[in-house]
């Protein structure tokens, strides 16, 4: 595995470890003795990324997620599926490599897992459209779920993605269409859905595999209505302004907690994800296997049920008695305006 | 009594913008001069070209709906600003702004309406409320139309139009989409119809959800229908995007759309759809 990219924000610790790098150097070279200074030094490191990953703002959190050597739905596949078998296809246009999925046993349970899918370079990159989903992706993910829910198969989502694929193809094929009848197939489906947010949850485009009876989301994991990048554009005109954005949408994994949005926070290794990926697989298969076993004794209808009340409690508003009649409204006879876009 | 007194522009404060100078107005489409008076007669539609003009929510709901047959319900549900908002301006100014133009409390509005012989649930979203953008209000609003058809076995049809998901209440606006989407299973699940109406422009976030989840999906002409805007798919990928590009005629070519149909005939063809779906409106459902 090449050296960790280090982020923007994490500086002091790049300064700190090439010091720690110098030590050693020295040390090779007999020079030195520098066992205690360098243990010192490791201190000093472990206690700045503590004091670092304490307190990340909502836009380096967004950073994290979006870390090169984060861990992808393949790598939980690798490190928790030993006999994922892939199924391929939506039937209808193609393989979407963006989602991929199959079948497997995952804590001694058999699962239908399925995710989004990112790329590691240039070519796995483009094979997998950086992790943006096509219809077809989201069309497959339904045929595997109606697979498995036609043999009782618990079903498994991880979701890693920028958002669908913004593209002319996408449209020309009707991806909202294919996020849509996602949205309303997963509540039909009578086994347990267990949905974890391992990176990037982004938008409609995450929402299309993310309907389930858990939610649960990875401690530097994001989840937003819009990219920080999108909500800048905006607002701000600047995609600059994207670290403002970050805040203003409540986009983190403790603030989408706090709201009742998620039901489960998994705690990272220190540092992130990518610093310990065998140590994040064992949590997040700990933790989707608990839910799975809480669920499993559940029937259909009460896993139906539940989740359509889950879903149908989401939302904020107030609510004032109705009035007795309602009030003539002002515009009755203004004209028929244009649109605003 | 001042001596002084602060002048106040009407258009400074951005008020009654959408306030025509005359009594005449100029086709955006084939720029011929129309007659206001003549063009709402007409259903807000140009008589030279068919350009079809948005429409206020109640000129919609006279457009759809059989003559006084509209009895809106859930009219006190208001939006609340529940991420305290921090952007460049904020969330209740916003709303507050939106409600004074429209005179309405949010983007949607849903009640008890005939359409033909048939009671329906009938909802009208309304662009010129913040972009029709849907967060909690519009997201509750939609679902209990859809619960409303459900408990009494009344077909559904919602005049959508939307720019997407509202940012300004975060993810509990991307949930509304899962939230609808629910109450539409059990619809889809009970064989209770759901027509939605998409006009000018319907996107995103309710394009993923709602609009696209109908037994029979309708279309005004040329109204701008889609997931990704057009200036994003052209910024992401550089691709040239065809002529009439996400217009609701292309959409029907690509096989999305069921039909496209003249804003003065939506309200007899729904009637006739409804017909078909639902031949006896009025005998009770057998037990």
């Amino acid at each position: 595995m090449p050296p960790l990219t280090l982020l923007p924000f994490e500086k002091p610790i790049a300064d700190l470890q090439a010091k720690l790098e110098e030590l050693r150097a020295l040390s090779a070279k007999g020079e030195v003795d520098v066992d205690a200074e360098a243990g010192l030094m490791e201190k000093k490191i472990q206690a700045m990324r503590q004091k670092i990953y304490g307190d990340l703002s909502p836009w380096q959190k967004v950073q994290v997620a979006r870390h090169p050597q984060r861990p992808y739905t393949r790598d939980y596949l690798e490190a928790l599926v030993p006999d994922f078998t892939e199924l391929h296809g939506d039937r209808l246009y193609g393989d979407d490599r963006a989602i991929q999925g199959g079948l497997g046993t995952l804590g001694g349970r058999r699962v239908l897992i399925l995710g989004t899918q990112k790329g590691r370079d240039t070519r796995t990159n483009l094979e997998c459209n950086f992790g943006c989903p096509r219809p077809e992706g989201y069309r497959k993910a339904l045929r595997l779920m109606r697979l498995a829910a036609r043999f009782g198969v618990p079903i498994v989502t991880l979701i890693d993605t920028p958002g669908a694929f913004p593209g002319l193809e996408s449209e020309e094929r009707h991806v909202a269409e294919a996020i849509a009848v996602n949205l309303r197939e997963m509540f039909t489906f009578p086994v347990p859905i267990v949905v974890t947010v391992i990176g990037e949850g982004g938008s409609g485009g995450a929402l299309g595999i993310g309907v389930g009876d858990r939610i649960l989301i990875l401690e530097h994991a994001y989840y937003s209505v819009i990219s920080p990048e999108g909500c800048a554009a905006i607002l701000w005109k600047d995609r600059a302004f994207a670290d403002r954005a970050s805040e203003a949408l409540k986009l983190t994994a403790q603030d989408l907690h706090q709201a009742g949005l998620v039901d489960e926070i998994l705690p990272e290794p220190l540092g992130g994800a990518h610093q310990d990926p065998p140590a994040m697989a064992r949590r997040l298969g700990e933790a989707i296997g608990r839910h799975l076993d809480e669920l499993s004794r559940l029937s259909g209808d009460e896993l139906l049920a539940g989740r359509y009340e889950k879903f149908r409690a989401m939302g904020v508003y107030a609510e004032e008695a109705a009035p007795a009649e309602t009030a003539p409204p002002e515009d009755a006879d203004a004209p028929p305006a244009e649109p605003a876009d | 009594m001042p001596f002084f007194r602060k002048r106040t522009y009407r258009n400074a404060d951005g008020k009654r913008k959408d306030m025509p100078g005359g009594l005449w107005l100029k086709c955006p489409s084939c720029s011929e001069i129309l007659y206001k008076r003549e063009l709402d007669d007409n259903l807000g539609v140009c008589r030279h070209c068919g350009h079809h003009f948005q429409l206020t929510r109640d000129q919609r709901i006279r457009c759809l709906a059989e003559p006084d047959s509209f009895v809106e319900f859930d009219t006190g549900i208001t939006s609340v600003d529940v991420l305290g908002f921090t952007g460049t301006d904020s969330y209740p100014d916003k709303l507050a702004g939106n409600i004074r133009k429209t005179g309405h409390k949010d983007a949607v509005s849903c009640g008890e309406a005939r359409i033909g012989d048939h009671e329906v649930a009938l909802g009208v979203m309304d662009f010129s409320f913040l972009g029709a953008s849907m967060g909690s209000v519009v997201g509750e609003k939609v679902t209990r139309l859809f619960e409303h058809g459900l408990e009494r076995r009344h077909p559904v049809v919602l005049c959508c139009a939307s720019g997407g998901a509202r940012m300004y209440e975060g993810m509990f606006s991307l949930m509304q989409m899962a939230k609808t989407s629910a109450a539409i299973a059990r619809l889809n699940a009970a064989a209770v119809p759901y027509i939605p109406v998409l006009t000018h422009p319907t996107m995103a976030g309710v394009m993923a959800s709602f609009a696209t989840l109908g037994d029979a999906i309708l279309a005004e002409p040329g109204a701008l229908i889609g997931f990704a805007g057009p200036r994003v798919i052209k910024e992401t990928t550089q691709q040239e995007l065809p002529e009439g590009f996400q217009r609701a005629e292309f959409l029907e070519k690509k096989g999305l759309i069921d039909l496209v149909v003249p804003r003065s005939e939506l309200r007899a063809t729904l009637a006739r759809l409804l017909d078909f779906l639902c031949p006896s409106p009025a005998a009770p459902e057998p037990v």
